[in-house]
């Protein structure tokens, strides 16, 4: 019978932050991730080099000092194509210290889409498009085959899980939210409803947000949060179960969570207790679902994802402003696609990451929640109005290429 | 001459108007001592005396919000601190002592004051010289808040400059009414003098830029009509129903796009407005406009709108007609009342605004008459015109008629 184990995914992505890029700029400049201030944190390579700096570097080199000392610690990685780029350009080292990662054949590389999209939900064509873009570059890069999908901020329904299913994928990630699960423990691996062959995992979001979200927060009456009782808590949340899904960002390490807080001191120490335990061992996501067989069928008719109380999409379609630019954005591929012009192309694909649309969303103004919604523009409104002209430059763009009928208001 | 501002060190159409009126007096004799309440070179006005009646800056004294009186705390003079020039009601009680001072030196013949600002100080310079007092009213409270609420000092300043002005001067007949209706000021003290507007300031080698608003000039290259206006983005000014009339005319005619220059509290409101009505890619924001960004803003439109719920006059539709636009205003907005080629609807009327741009987006005749005709409508207007009335009004004080 095989250990029970803690399936550890972490997310790693950058963004092409907009510049502020206004109607004067519109059909003269084609620069639109070209922030020229490094004063700001629109400025891409500035935000990059901070946090690798504060994240990335330390992170890796923790996990490599992990993976040396303790042969049955595992981890899968997701890294979005844009984040790939950004890397190449600003820090290959980083680069080079996740290949070394690969390499030790104990860490798994997820797929996702490339550019970080919401394309699922818009064009089931680009959507693959986009995945096979990632899959690509992965194979590239690291010499590995991706098994395990996970969508744009792990959104998921059952639709999606179709899709992979048939798309050959062995296995998906999702989160492990109360009103799907009801009296069932995430703690297990699910089969999705209505396929064949692929497998399911749910994120344990107590303990996973344990660390992404409360670790710092001295309000938390559990803070300061120590290795002993972390690890005390997930051999009690895992008991007489088999997995425990911790999926959370990458950045969580040293940038969500600085240094100061003791985050890499802490999570160092609760893999070596957590190992302590003859019982216990890590799992990557390929691993635990070959380890377990599926405990039961899960369904999720509606999109769910990992954000916020809702667990929904509104912090990134909640809006019409949210709405109406990523339906703008979507009219766009036939005429995009058509030039074969992979710079406008690309342009094209940065500009559908989903976080231009979140750094639009304004429903924390009824929740009185600003500080949880990070974004380098000076409001919702300005993201959305930087964002409304650069499409206005690709219709212009597009415009030169088909002569006629690419302009539109 | 008691005012607020001056270019080029002004915020709005107070100080253009203020600068021309000024200068046409002069041209007619007058000898005028223009205070403001702050210290700055005024390059180029060397046909009246300028005086500062604080150690401000210009921006300093725009930071007091003026034209916002919401920010105006309720303060009697009494209470206010004169040396606390950080405080709206500290820098007017300055500037009341310094034309204090400059009265008992130097007595004038008469003392205009333009709006809520300066009227305490016409009142105290009345008192102390017994010289005649003319209010010109370029814009009441009523107009800056949209409504008929509005900072209630602001109200009773204003009460009082009216009751105690011997003349009062409105600068179209909708401030008339207003004057006459919402503080009870018998019709006859009121005399309308609209404003005009100075061609020849425009003829400064000014060439349109067509690489400033390129997509829109790609725009109108594909048969697009540009819909402008150029405006602070308040209460007053009507633009959540503009955008609403843009909303209805997109839908029965498509090559529509809507250019709004300018900043103000508003416009995240209008941005989602745009949103929620579904033409967020035919509404264009540009923030803040001067200088050539500004003129072209003019010159890249075919129609230009004001929509205000309240506006004296509106100096900013004869400049867009000078640049060529075909007029659509509000029949709340003073400059309509002298002109005729000109559109006009009630500022609520959504269906009314949409039918007429629809109308002059299709009909290349009419926007050609419409941006032909008003030309030589507001052409005629001069400020010359204005100072030979005012020069009579100041006559008819001075032989105590009134």
């Amino acid at each position: 019978m095989s250990k029970r184990g803690i399936v550890l995914y972490l997310h790693v992505h950058q963004p092409y932050r907009v510049r502020k890029y206004s109607v004067f700029d519109t059909s003269s400049r084609h620069d639109y991730y070209n922030e020229s201030s490094f004063d700001t944190d629109r400025n891409n390579e500035k935000v990059f080099r901070k946090v690798a700096d504060k994240s990335y570097r330390p992170m890796n080199v923790l996990l490599e000092k992990l993976l040396a000392n303790h042969p049955e610690f595992k981890v899968s990685l997701s890294i979005t194509g844009t984040f790939i780029e950004q890397a190449e350009a600003w820090a290959p080292d980083v680069i080079e210290s996740f290949k070394r990662l690969v390499a030790t054949g104990r860490v798994e590389i997820v797929a996702e889409t490339y550019y970080h999209s919401l394309a699922f939900f818009y064009s089931r064509q680009e959507f693959e498009r986009q995945v096979d873009a990632h899959r690509v570059k992965i194979r590239e890069l690291f010499g590995v085959e991706t098994n395990v999908f996970r969508n744009t901020e792990l959104s998921y329904n059952d639709d999606l899980a179709k899709w992979a299913d048939d798309y050959g994928f062995k296995g998906i990630l999702a989160e492990g939210w109360d009103p799907i699960l009801e009296w069932r423990s995430p703690n297990h691996v699910y089969r999705p409803v209505n396929t064949k062959n692929i497998r399911l995992l749910m994120k344990n979001y107590r303990l996973s947000d344990d660390i992404a979200f409360r670790f710092s927060n001295r309000d938390w009456s559990q803070w300061p949060l120590s290795a002993d009782t972390f690890s005390d808590w997930a051999n009690a949340s895992i008991d007489q179960q088999q997995i425990i899904d911790l999926f959370m960002d990458y950045e969580t390490f040293g940038e969500h969570q600085w240094q100061d807080t003791g985050i890499f001191n802490f999570f160092e120490a609760f893999v070596s207790k957590w190992l302590d335990n003859p019982d216990n061992t890590f799992y990557t996501v390929s691993g635990a679902i070959d380890a377990f067989e599926p405990v039961g069928e899960i369904s999720m008719p509606y999109t769910v994802t990992w954000a916020d109380t809702e667990r929904d999409l509104t912090a990134w379609l909640g809006n019409s402003m949210q709405q109406e630019t990523l339906r703008y954005i979507y009219a766009l591929e036939n005429d995009i696609m058509m030039t074969g012009d992979l710079e406008l192309i690309s342009d094209w694909r940065k500009l559908q990451t989903s976080d231009h649309v979140y750094y639009m969303c304004t429903k924390w103004f009824s929740d009185g929640d600003v500080h949880a919604y990070f974004s380098p523009y000076d409001s919702p409104y300005d993201a959305f109005l930087y964002v409304m002209n650069v499409i206005r430059d690709l219709r212009w763009r597009l415009h030169s290429y088909h002569h006629i009928g690419g302009l539109n208001g | 001459m008691l005012g607020w501002e001056l270019p080029p060190h002004n915020s709005g159409g107070l100080g253009v108007a203020c600068y021309h009126m000024s200068k046409a007096l002069a041209l007619k004799g007058a000898k005028i001592d223009f205070v403001v309440p702050y210290t700055a070179a005024h390059p180029g006005i060397d046909f009246m005396k300028i005086h500062s009646a604080t150690v401000l800056s210009p921006l300093e004294r725009y930071g007091l919000g003026a034209y916002d009186s919401s920010k105006v705390i309720e303060k009697p003079l009494s209470k206010a601190d004169m040396n606390d020039l950080k405080d709206m009601r500290g820098v007017q009680k300055r500037y009341i002592k310094f034309v204090e001072q400059l009265v008992k030196r130097n007595k004038p013949d008469v003392i205009h004051a333009h709006d809520w600002l300066t009227m305490e100080a016409g009142i105290r310079a009345k008192e102390l010289t017994n010289a005649p007092l003319v209010v010109h009213v370029h814009a009441t409270e009523f107009d800056r808040s949209g409504s008929n609420s509005g900072n209630p000092l602001v109200h009773e300043i204003e009460y009082q400059g009216l009751i105690m002005a011997d003349r009062i001067v409105a600068v179209s007949n909708i401030t008339k009414n207003i004057i006459v209706e919402k503080y009870g000021i018998p019709a006859d003290k009121v005399e309308v003098v609209h404003n005009a507007i100075d061609v020849s300031s425009f003829d400064d080698g000014y060439q349109y830029d067509y690489s400033t608003y390129k997509y829109l000039e790609a725009l109108k290259n594909e048969g697009y009509t540009i819909v402008t206006t150029v405006t602070r983005f308040t209460i007053q000014k009507g633009l959540a129903n503009f955008v609403r009339g843009a909303a209805l005319a997109c839908q029965k005619y498509d090559k529509l796009v809507f250019l709004l220059a300018g900043d103000g509290e508003q416009r995240d409101e209008l941005i989602a407005l745009a949103s929620s009505l579904g033409i967020s890619d035919k509404v264009f924001f540009t923030g803040f406009v001067r200088g050539k960004q500004w003129r072209d803003a003019y010159s890249v439109g075919d129609v230009f709108v004001m929509s205000s719920v309240s506006e004296p006059f509106g100096l900013t539709a004869l400049e867009a007609a000078h640049h060529g636009n075909a007029l659509v205003i509000s029949k709340q907005s003073g400059v309509g009342e002298v002109l005729h080629s000109i559109f006009r609807y009630d500022f609520w009327d959504e269906n009314m605004l949409a039918d007429q741009l629809i109308g002059i987006a299709t009909s290349q005749a009419l926007k050609n008459s419409l941006q032909r005709d008003v030309m030589y409508e507001y052409d005629r207007i001069s400020w010359h015109d204005v100072a030979d009335k005012l020069m009579q009004i100041y006559n008819s004080t001075k032989q105590g008629v009134k």
